[in-house]
């Protein structure tokens, strides 16, 4: 299924990509695109792992960029 | 502006002023120990950059190194080191100046791209257990009643129960005329009720609704990327490793050849890293492509990515569908014309003593009314004889009449299928339709040498004359063709399933580069194939269509372009490029967008990359101070960020 997340106060051209790229290699997500410009990143998850995901994707928002908040939309 | 925004405004400022005061004290106090004055600069540098060095430090414990942070830090750190005080906090104060600007730039260009896309309703009012109220249009089901009052948004796709008025549909097609309403029609959600209240019974889910259906294509259109956005990402990555690499071999082999000026080597390498980031490239030219789709969509015109809007440019041949893409799709009467016995004895028209004993004799008597004897007399006939069929036909000659016919004084109507129809009004029997109708009849007739459709008309055995329908040329095709051709596109080429004298009309009167007529719809792909076989190897392949049974020839061009295609779920889907109005001149202006936006990016790109190079080269030359630097890093991203928005106002 596809999921919608905002990430608040992301502006960082670099930093999307990384979290692009890192959360594209989750396990269970086929694909996963982050527009900075709209502050969103959409994925295509497997709906068993589409409740838990949330909380690696915050992991690794964090890591790469941690005053972006992740709002799920 | 965001609240981290103004934090860091106040911040810098503060940080600014410290600057300055301690820039005095040098001055003043100049005499004093070394460590007094570092004292002070170190204040200041902790108050303007903090944040940066934290960052810095932070992301180095993940494994983060080679991100801005940390060649800032370094950088200033290392102008500590070599002595520049004043210089190394100057540095990390424009540069934290950049920033600001950066991302003031970014946030405001952001909102005005996104407030184009704002057609997503936030509630709709749905009759629930006998009263009005609020809900998620994602809750609303297909049957509902919503009630739509002015100045609020249509929220989901439905057919008016109630109510007339007017719709802005400004947002979704950039058309600024409003659009009349009432009751029977179907309205599309994002456009705006202007006046009076709709009742509105919805017909499809908020997922299918034609707002959804766009947010979803322009929110997606980022994901696929152009082969310049492509090709920044790939320079970023290498660019900034590179640039530090040489950054250190600047510090210490230079020194070690030619011995001595250690510190002199250490800030020419400092400046490198300023100059290390990518940032003005990695932000501007994403951005002025969202600003090229955001203008584009502006107008009306969705592109599903960047790399359609990159296409667009290149376009060289363009393939039109006739109906409905250049013509109207509607039948219009263009002219009737009399035979010559009738031109000579004159017709009848349609008389309410028709059907009375005593008009008989009258009515077969040529020249006893006003009216008789004109072309006008034969389309009242052929609408009086039409005026039973449902064909589209019989439609447009009813339109073309004007008047209404009076259905009472048809004593008998008989359809003859791929013929036409016969009537009889009293003792006079009306027939029209084609070719065939007549030839059966064994009614002497010319056949006329006309592009489109014939009715002729007879009376009784006697032929009176034919009405020719057209189907009508857009009023902007001709414009649409000239605009294209000037913009450089060297073929237009018109594919129809319609008849050869038609088509040849239609590419006579807009000078099309050639057509061909009479094509099955798979016979579309084939000769696609062929055009595809002679245009050059840059060149790209537009095809317009209004998305009824072309999806695979959309599929297979270039560049697949649908035509008002707001109603059809498939043209959408197959398109890469969806224009919402009618009309074709809106190729043209989508052409010229994604030129202009083009332009832009390789502005930035080369001015970006351009000076990012020459003070890389003065620094090498130790003839650069780390303030150009920092000019040619947060400096250029400024401009390339301003410039890029230039894309938006198409």
């Amino acid at each position: 299924m596809k999921k919608t997340y905002i990430l608040e106060d992301l502006d960082c051209a670099h930093c999307a990509a990384k979290i692009e790229e890192a959360v594209g290699k989750l396990e269970g997500v086929s694909k996963s695109t982050v527009t900075l410009l709209t502050q969103k990143l959409v994925i295509e998850v497997e709906d068993d792992k589409a409740k838990s995901i949330y909380k690696d994707i915050e992991k690794i928002v964090k890591k790469f960029e941690p005053d972006v908040e992740v709002i799920e939309k | 502006m965001s609240k981290k925004l103004k934090k860091r405004i106040k911040r810098v400022v503060i940080g600014a002023v410290v600057y300055l005061a301690a820039v005095l004290f040098q001055r003043i106090f100049g005499t004093l120990q070394w460590f007094c004055h570092l004292t002070v600069f170190l204040a200041a540098y902790l108050i303007i950059g903090g944040d940066v060095v934290k960052n810095a430090l932070r992301n180095m414990g993940k494994g983060q190194i080679f991100d801005e942070n940390f060649l800032m830090t370094i950088a200033t750190v290392g102008a500590f080191f070599v002595g520049d005080y004043p210089e190394a906090v100057a540095v990390m104060l424009f540069y934290q100046v950049g920033e600001c600007f950066q991302s003031y730039a970014v946030g405001k260009s952001r909102k005005s791209i996104t407030a184009l896309m704002d057609i997503r309703p936030d509630y709709a009012n749905v009759f629930r257990e006998g009263e009005w109220v609020e809900a998620d249009p994602d809750e609303v089901l297909v049957g509902d009643s919503i009630l739509v009052r002015p100045g609020e948004r249509i929220p989901l796709d439905g057919v008016i129960e109630k109510g007339n008025s007017s719709l802005d549909t400004m947002a979704l097609t950039g058309e600024s005329i409003p659009r009349d309403v009432s009751e029977g029609d179907e309205v599309i959600s994002g456009c705006v009720n202007k006046n009076g209240v709709l009742e509105i019974t919805v017909s499809k889910p908020y997922g299918e609704s034609t707002v959804a259906r766009i947010l979803d294509l322009v929110e997606n259109a980022s994901s696929k990327k152009a082969k310049a956005e492509n090709f920044i990402t790939k320079f970023a990555k290498y660019y900034t490793p590179v640039v530090v690499i040489c950054a250190a071999l600047l510090a210490v082999i230079p020194p070690l050849l030619l011995g001595g000026g250690w510190s002199d080597w250490i800030y020419r390498a400092l400046s490198f890293l300023v100059i290390s980031c990518p940032c003005a490239l990695v932000i501007s030219i994403p951005l002025s492509f969202f600003g090229g789709l955001g203008g584009a969509s502006k107008e009306g015109i969705l592109i599903k990515g960047s790399n359609y809007l990159e296409a667009l440019a290149d376009t060289e041949v363009v393939v039109m569908d006739k109906t409905g893409t250049l013509t109207k799709g509607n039948f219009a009467v263009s002219k009737a014309v009399l035979s010559k016995e009738a031109k000579e004895n004159g017709i009848v028209p349609v008389k309410a003593e028709d059907i009375s004993e005593k008009a008989e004799a009258g009515s077969t008597e040529a020249g006893s009314t006003e009216a008789s004897g004109t072309e006008a007399v034969l389309l009242q006939l052929a609408a009086y004889a039409e005026s039973f069929s449902n064909h589209p036909i019989s439609k447009s000659l009813l339109v073309a009449y004007g008047k209404t016919v009076d259905t009472s004084l048809i004593t008998n109507a008989e359809e003859i299928a791929g013929h036409g129809v016969v009537v009889k009004i009293g003792n006079r029997e009306i027939l029209a339709g084609n070719e065939k109708l007549l030839t059966s009849r064994g009614i002497a007739f010319e056949e006329a040498d006309e592009a489109g459709t014939l009715i002729y008309v007879a009376e009784g055995n006697c032929y009176l004359g034919y009405i020719l329908i057209e189907d009508e040329i857009k009023q902007d095709a001709a414009k649409a063709i000239k605009d294209l051709k000037e913009s450089g596109v060297k073929k237009i080429v018109m594919l129809t399933g319609d008849h050869r004298k038609v088509a040849k009309k239609v590419a006579e009167t807009l000078s099309l580069t050639s057509y061909y007529a009479e094509l099955l719809p798979g016979d579309k792909v084939s000769k696609v194939e062929e055009l595809f076989a002679e245009k050059s190897a840059k060149g790209k392949l537009a095809f317009v269509g209004d998305g009824i049974n072309d999806a695979p020839v959309l599929a297979r061009a270039d560049i697949g372009i649908a035509m008002g295609g707001l109603g059809s779920d498939a043209a959408i889907e197959a398109a890469d490029v969806v224009i919402m109005t009618d009309e074709p001149s809106k190729l043209a202006r989508a052409m010229k967008i994604s030129r202009k936006t083009l332009v832009i990016v390789k502005q930035n790109i080369v001015f970006a990359i351009g000076i990012k190079v020459l003070v890389l080269l003065l620094a090498a030359a130790g003839m650069a101070s780390m303030w150009a630097a920092v000019f040619a890093d947060v400096g250029v991203a400024v401009i390339a960020i301003l410039n890029a928005m230039r894309a938006l106002k198409a």
